[in-house]
This record gives C-alpha cells, structure tokens and sequence, in this order.
C-alpha cells in the first residue's frame, strides 16, 4: 500500500513537471482495495480488469514500479511501449487485462474474460472492478444478466469512491446502497469497509469461495475514498478539504495497517526502514522513466494489425 | 540541496498559468499536502499541494503574476536541516535559461496540433469576420468556451423549451467550463447534471424533443458519445422521415471532438465523417469563436437534430465575435478564410488554424492560399468547394482525422464528379496518420496533421 501510494504521489509530480501529459488519475486513499482483493488471488489463472484509475491496481499485482512509471512518461519501456499511457496499460502474460479509458466497458469485457474461463473450465476467476458511477451505465446491468444467467466466474468489484468526478453517489444513484444492484439479477451483494485491507482481503476470500464453488457472481462494494481530485486537473471544488481531512486523520488504509503492526510488536525503526526502501524504489522508477528513450518514431504504425495483408 | 518549486502543469492543455495567491509566505514550514498556493488555469482555480516538508525559504514569482510558463521555479523550499534564510535564488530561475533544472527531455508542453493553431492576429483583417455582418460592427474579443456559453445562454432566454443536460454541466460548471454559469442563471430545471449513463440520457433527450423540447445535449466528449450512436442516429436522426414528417426531433448534441492533447486512442479522435455520413442529422464543425456562437444558435433553433462537433484544443483560444442583440450563421455556408489565387486549402474545426499556418509559410514562398472553412460538415457547402476550385485548380484538403471514408475524401470525389475540368493536379488529402493515437509525445506528434505537411501538398499540387 506505501509503495502505491508513494508511486502515486511521484506521479503527481512528475504530472506537474510535464513529464507525464494527458489525464492521470491518482488512487491515493483506495490502496486498501486492490491490495486486500489481489493479495486472495491465484495469480496462475485468475484475470482481473479495471478502468483508468490502474496504477495501483497494477502495482498490487506485482508488476514493476519502473516499467509502469515509464509508460506514464511515454518512453519506450514502458509496459505498453509508451503507445497507452496511465489510463491504457495491460500485462497479459500477469492476468492483467487493462486499464480502460471508457467508463463501464470493463465490466461486459470482464463478463467475456470469466466467459472463456469458464469455456475452457480453467479453474479461473476474474475481478472486474469499476467506480460508483460507472455502475450507471446500462451495460454494466447487461452484463450482470448474463454473467447470473451463465453463473460466470466473476468477481464485480465497485470501488465506491463516493464521487464520479464532481457528482456524489447520492446525485446520480437512485439505489445508493451499491451492494444491492445486483439484487434483480439475484446476484448476492457484500458491502465492505474498503479502508481496512484485511477487512477487504476477508471478503475476497469469502467472494471468491463462492465463485469457485460454480454459484456464478458475486458483488462486492467496497466503500473507500479518493483524497485527490478526480484527475491531475479536477479543482475539486465539489468537497470540502474537511471533508478529505477527517477521512484521511480517521480512516487512512496506511495509517491503519501501521496501528496493527505497532500493536503486534514491529518498531518503528522497521517500519521506517520499508518506508526507506519503498522511496529508493519509486526514487529509481522516477529516474528510469525520465531517462529512457521516446519509442523509435517507427513504432508508430506497429501493432497496428498482427498480420499483414 | 533546496527543492525548486516549479509551476505544475494542472491539465492536458495547460501551458501556462495565473500565480493567483500564495497561501504561504517566505519562513512558513509546509508539509505534505498543505496547500501552497492557488493556480488559475484557463479552465479553473487549482491548489497547488506542497509535495515534500520543509521551510518556504524564498517566494520567487510574486501573486498575480500572469502568463507564469509551466515549469518555472517559483519559489524555493529549504528541507529539514536546512537554514531557510541561506538560500539564495538559484542561478536557474531565470525563464530562458532552463539548463539545469529541466529534465533532458524538454516536458511536451504542447501537441503538434495546439502548436499550429495560427494566431488570429496572422489573418488579414478584411476577412476576420463573417462577411454578412454589417461593417462597423462592435467586436468583442470571446473565447470558444465564452462564445459557446453565450449561445446556450441567448437562446435559453429566449426559448423556455430550451434546457441543457450531461455530466457534469451543472454544479461542476461544465468539465470543460461550457456551460459556466448556465445553473446559476436558469437553475436546476433547465440544466440537469446526469448520472454517467450516454445511452441512457441521449435516449431521454431524444424523446424530449420528440415531445416539442428543445435539449441540448452535452457529451463529456464525442469518445463517449460512442455508447449513445444508436439514438443519436437510429433514433434521432430517421424520426421525421419513417414518420413521415410527422414527429420531429429539435435537438443538438454537442461537445468535444478530435484529439485533444496525450490522451491515448481512446479519447482521440474525430468523428465528424460518422455523423456527417447519415441522412436526416445536421453535422456542424465550427473553428472561430464567432462560428461557434453563430451556429450553435442556429443548431439550437433548428428543427432538426444536430451533432455539434466542438475541440478542446479551441476552447480556450479568442476571436473577435460580433456585439449583435442576436448573432446567427445560416448553416450549410461554409466561409472563405483567407483569399489566394494559387491553391485551394479546404478544411474545418482546428484544420483551419493549421492551414492558416501553412498559408503564412506558402505566401513566404509565393504560393497563395484560398482558405475554405466548411463550417457545417452536413449538408456540405458544396458550391464553395467548387467555386474556390474553379479559382484554383488545385486543392488540398486538411482534415484533423483518417483519411479513409474520411470529409477530406468526400471532397476528393466532388472534385471528381463536379469539378473535373477544373483541376490541374489531383485533390490531395492531408490528414492525421493512419494508426490509432498514440500516448507517447513524440508518436503523438507524428501521428497529428500539422502545418509542413500542408505546405508539402500545397507544393505538389502546384507541382513546385
Ligand atoms: C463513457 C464515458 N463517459 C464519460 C467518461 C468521462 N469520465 C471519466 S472518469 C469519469 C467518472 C467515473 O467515476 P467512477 O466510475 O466513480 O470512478 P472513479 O473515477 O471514482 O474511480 C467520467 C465521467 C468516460 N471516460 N467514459
Ligand atoms: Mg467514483
């Protein structure tokens, strides 16, 4: 969770040098959610999607700080050669299928991933996550009808942030209890504190128990928060900083976690010794990303199709 | 080591900036996550966060300072340790000596496209404005975005039928500040923030209009409209003719289009050929502050339904617009931009910036353009297409998009079939690259039109 959030907190930075252009949304205060869900993972032959708020998603999944920072700066090693950037990035060979610039595609395309797992009967499950208000778009309930009708493998994951930009849950969800949206499609729902990650990681291995038994889906809203705002350029006037600061002083995912370690006897010279480690990390991943090359302007018209006519 | 506080960049476009207020002053200690100072970008007022701790040792860029360049330093943070009082203005602070401080990689401030966007100024003066306004008209000088919320506004004044709706339009003032203000004036019922749902609220707008409404309908941008096509196009755009006449569908969908700046495959790109494709929709695709008014005021009182082609990379750029109690473009005319005998340069939306450009550079070497602004990309101006060619013989057409199916190639075949006599050199097509947009800032820089190549056409088609 530190190293995302420091992760997050670099590319920030980077952002306002110029270093990494277009849209860049940060997940600074949801660490606990894809750190508590992908930790229950088989990484073997589980998949998992998400939208554009994926740095951390990634990172939860193992995958490296340096390749990840440098297709934020949009060179050449990055993870997708630079040609993606922060909301476009994908690791097949990690069951890790994007990354996702359209809000709620993800879901109906995590419905055909858990499809082939079922179809090829690998044992596999696949979590689709998706924001509060992405769970308003239409395809997001024609998903849900199929994946029930064929009992998919499928985890559906609502990070509930609260906010869809600059609209609160409350002004755009007629049923603002998220848990329950899967009720007509008789898919069980589970609301959890997403700020606590052994809470999250709890309702993981509860989630995926059930999938794995063959019942199909299961919902999981996960209640979290977002302290930044919606992208690098959203002013956020939409909340007040109190707002922020009583969540951050009261329910902090970090935070948390180091009150649990403290009370199971780990001093604080071995926590700042990580805190240590995790900065020499970002520090080399920020300095890779900076230094490596721009893609060879040939790149431009590769992977455009696979075959050649 | 001091830290430089650099001006952030705070959006994709944002190049540079207003230093507001400071909110610290030289001796305060800051942590991380204090807020340091307020930006004003073109779009909004952003707080500028204080990323590491440590003591403000020198403020270098005083408050209300305009015109701050992303990336200079404007003030200096002493760390822990440090004493605040020692530090001197470093050498580097200067604006044209980045040396030290930048990152070898110079930050890709700008795309290639808001690069060529020509400076009004550059065009001649007699054909700044639309030739129908009577001369001696007031001028008023209005962003894209001010004109476009101007529009909306007159309108809704005028037509209590008219009401706006999409993310974002109300409380958040518009994600791009289009619709600024408008909740304020016209209040929750006629401007009506939506739930993310583009299939859901183009079918409710639709059937609106079917009612006898008047909506305007926002897409947060046209990639998004994606999820909607089927009732802008299946429901809105056949309505009056499988009726036969009888149920009509006043509505506009408007937005941004086309690349923006860095925003990957997914958010660029230029739909114009889509839309301008089906029978029964108006295409509408302005570049001007003063086109935009003009025409979305048009669009809005047109009886049909109209898909409002807008582009971010505009928004923010200022035209003179003429003072007129009520200022409104026929649709379907396009404009001559600029005059020239040599070649004809037929284009629209943020095409027309990058032809002015390629105009300037010609002139330099003796070739003068004609500049045609299609304006309305449905139904086609065809007759001034063809007149700028009979000038002419030879054509380029410039087009921020594919070149396959493409406006620039529907303009090809009229040249064909309507004007073959009257070339001299094959119509030539100069348009983005034919791969999905690359994130990448040198990839995104070739793949996007710019102004050299329109310069090479120009050349070719003159055979020079
Ligand atoms: C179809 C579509 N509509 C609109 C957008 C613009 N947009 C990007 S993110 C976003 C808000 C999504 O909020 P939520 O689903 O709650 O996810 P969060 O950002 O909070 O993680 C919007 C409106 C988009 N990318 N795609
Ligand atoms: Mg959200």
């Amino acid at each position: 969770m530190l190293l995302i959030r420091r992760f997050e907190e670099k590319a920030g930075q980077l952002y306002g040098l110029g270093l990494i252009g277009g849209f860049c949304h940060l997940y600074i205060g949801q660490e606990a959610v894809a750190v508590g869900l992908q930790s229950a993972l088989d990484g073997d032959k589980d998949k998992v999607i998400t939208g554009y708020r994926d740095h951390g998603h990634m990172l939860a999944y193992g995958l490296d700080p340096k390749v990840i920072m440098a297709e934020l700066t949009g060179r050449a090693a990055g993870i997708a050669q630079g040609k993606g950037g922060s909301m476009h990035m994908f690791s097949v060979e990690k069951g890790f299928y994007g990354g996702h610039g359209i809000v709620g595609a993800q879901v109906p395309l995590g419905a055909g991933l858990a499809f082939a797992q079922k179809y090829n009967d690998d044992g596999g499950v696949t979590l689709a996550y998706f924001g509060d208000g992405a769970a308003n778009q239409g395809q997001v309930y024609e998903a849900f009808n199929m994946a029930e009708l064929w009992k998919l493998p499928i985890i559906f994951v609502i990070e509930n942030n609260q906010y869809a930009m600059g609209t609160s849950v409350n002004r755009s969800s007629a049923e603002d209890q998220l848990y329950r949206r899967g009720e007509s499609f008789r898919i069980p729902g589970l609301q959890v504190n997403g700020m606590d990650v052994l809470e999250v990681r709890g309702a993981a291995t509860v989630a995926l128990d059930w999938v794995r038994a063959g019942k199909g889906p299961i919902l999981l809203e996960l209640k979290t928060y977002r302290y930044r705002g919606h992208s690098m350029s959203d002013p956020a006037k939409y909340r007040s900083r109190e707002e922020v600061q009583s969540v951050r002083e009261k329910s902090d995912p970090i935070e948390g976690v180091k009150k649990d370690l403290e009370a199971a006897g780990i001093s604080e010279d071995e926590m700042k010794a990580i805190d240590k480690e995790i900065k020499a990390i970002i520090g080399e991943a920020a300095d890779f990303a900076e230094s490596s090359p721009e893609p060879d302007p040939d790149e431009l018209y590769t992977d455009v199709l696979v075959e050649q006519y | 080591m001091p830290i430089e506080l650099k001006m952030p960049a705070l959006s994709p476009t944002m190049e540079e900036g207003t230093l507001a207020k400071w909110l610290v002053k030289e001796g305060d200690e800051v942590s991380a996550g204090d807020i340091m100072a307020e930006i004003e970008t073109d779009k909004a007022t952003m707080e500028f966060e204080a990323v590491d701790e440590g003591t403000i040792a020198k403020i270098l860029v005083p408050e209300g300072t305009d015109e701050v360049k992303v990336g200079t330093v404007i003030a200096m943070l002493a760390e822990e340790g440090e004493d605040a009082a020692d530090i001197e203005a470093s050498p580097q602070t200067s604006k044209d000596e980045p040396a030290e401080s930048q990152p070898d990689d110079p930050p890709p401030a700008k795309t290639a496209a808001a690069n060529t966007i020509a400076k009004e100024d550059s065009k001649p003066a007699s054909l700044r404005v639309d030739p129908d306004v009577p001369e001696g008209t007031e001028m008023a000088k209005l962003t894209v975005r001010e004109a476009l919320r101007d529009a909306m506004a007159e309108e809704m004044r005028a037509d209590e039928r008219v009401f706006v709706m999409g993310e974002e339009v109300a409380e958040y003032q518009g994600a791009y500040k289009v619709t600024q203000g408008l909740l304020e004036e016209f209040g929750g019922r006629r401007v009506i923030d939506t739930p993310i749902t583009e299939y859901g609220f183009a079918g409710i707008g639709t059937g609106a209009a079917m009612a006898g409404l008047r909506p305007i309908v926002e897409f947060m941008t046209f990639n998004f409209a994606m999820q909607a096509i089927d009732h802008i196009i299946n429901s809105a755009g056949k309505t009056n003719y499988m009726s036969g006449g009888q149920m009509r569908c006043p509505i506009v969908f408007r937005g941004p289009n086309g690349a923006a700046s860095r925003v990957g495959a997914q958010h660029s790109q230029n739909y114009a050929p889509w839309y301008a494709q089906i029978p029964g929709l108006v295409v509408i695709a302005p570049y001007s502050a003063a086109d935009a008014k003009g025409l979305l005021k048009s669009a809005i009182r047109s009886m049909d339904p109209v898909v409002f082609l807008e582009n971010e990379l505009l928004y923010g750029h200022s035209f003179e617009v003429p003072v007129l109690d009520d200022y409104s473009i026929p649709i379907g005319s396009a404009r001559r931009v600029r005059e020239g005998a040599d070649v004809s340069i037929v284009t629209y939306s943020i095409g027309v910036g990058i032809a002015l450009e390629a105009a300037e550079k010609l002139a330099g070497e003796g070739i003068e353009a004609d500049i045609i602004d299609l304006r309305t990309l449905r139904p086609l101006d065809k007759a001034a297409v063809l007149e700028s060619l009979k000038r002419t013989n030879r054509m380029v057409v410039v087009e921020e998009g594919w070149a396959t199916c493409s406006i620039a190639s529907e303009i090809a075949a009229i040249c064909m079939e309507e004007g073959f006599d009257d070339l001299d050199a094959p119509v030539m097509r100069v348009t983005n690259e034919d791969v999905p947009m690359p994130y990448a800032a040198n990839l995104e820089k070739l793949a996007l039109v710019n102004s050299d190549k329109v310069v090479g056409a120009a050349k070719a088609v003159c055979y020079r």
